[in-house]
């Protein structure tokens, strides 16, 4: 069955969404992320989703769900590298995507889950060499 | 480039081919990334609504050329249960599907026309323009 793949990176679970995702696979990648964050006790959720040309109300609806969960399994959700048409868009559909953390691109979207878990916790390949 | 086509909406596959579709005739028209943004997204909402509420149907694509004016014309049409409260239907934050409420109301911000007829027990079809 077609999935999007979900990286780990030491506290950190990485997606990017790099198709045009029909809506079982949106559920899907729901249903995995907070699985996985559930098994591997992630503490932040990173998704790319600078390819994506359209974000609506169901993928909407998706990432504010996936933040919500991640949220109650005590992980940080950002959302990443969203195309300024796509923002535009999102804007007048009327959209806010509450509750959604967001960040221009990976780089500060990593650097934001690292400060809102402290810096002894994120990222690092080897977890707790930080510490 | 054809003037027209039509594609059924019958799968959640169906809902991404019409997206795509719609963003080939956008693009050939030469529409500005905004404009292609906004009518695939509303052209994603509405078929999105033609399958789940009106239990699949079809789009029509049209480009239109009128003279100095091009635009895009989406008709959806269903045979499903129709509307019985269009102007509810059309409220922000109205649902009865697993959306956010905002798929007519914000489509229709989207686009520079839009036209819904619906009859309860025949169908529904909604028709969106979005001018270049």
């Amino acid at each position: 069955m077609e999935r999007i793949a979900i990286l780990q990176m030491g506290h950190f679970l990485l997606v990017t969404i790099q198709v045009d995702m029909h809506d079982h696979l949106a559920m899907t990648l729901q249903d995995d992320l907070t699985n996985r964050i559930s098994k591997t006790s992630a503490r932040g959720v990173l998704i790319d989703i600078s390819a994506l040309e359209i974000v609506d109300s169901f993928i909407g609806r998706i990432l504010a769900n996936i933040a919500k969960m991640s949220r109650i399994l005590d992980a940080e959700t950002v959302v990443v590298g969203m195309q300024p048409a796509v923002a535009i868009t999102l804007v007048e559909l009327g959209l806010s995507l509450k509750g959604i953390r967001t960040a221009l691109n990976v780089e500060k979207g990593m650097a934001l889950l690292r400060s809102s878990l402290g810096d002894s916790q994120g990222g690092s390949m080897d977890g707790d060499a930080e510490k | 480039m054809p003037k027209n086509e039509i594609i059924s909406i019958n799968s959640s596959s169906d809902v991404v081919l019409v997206r795509q579709a719609v963003r080939q005739f956008a693009v050939e028209l030469a529409f500005s990334l905004i404009n292609q943004t906004k009518i695939v997204t509303g052209a994603s909402e509405l078929a999105r609504n033609t399958l789940e509420h009106g239990g699949g149907g079809t789009v029509n694509i049209e480009a239109l050329d009128r003279g100095t004016r091009r635009g895009l014309r989406l008709t959806f049409e269903d045979s499903g249960p129709g509307i019985p409260d269009i102007e509810l239907a059309l409220k922000d934050g109205f649902t009865t599907g697993n959306g956010l409420g905002m798929g007519l109301s914000g489509t229709k911000r989207l686009v520079n026309e839009f036209e819904i007829v619906s009859r309860v027990g025949e169908g529904t079809r909604i028709t969106i323009t979005k001018w270049k």
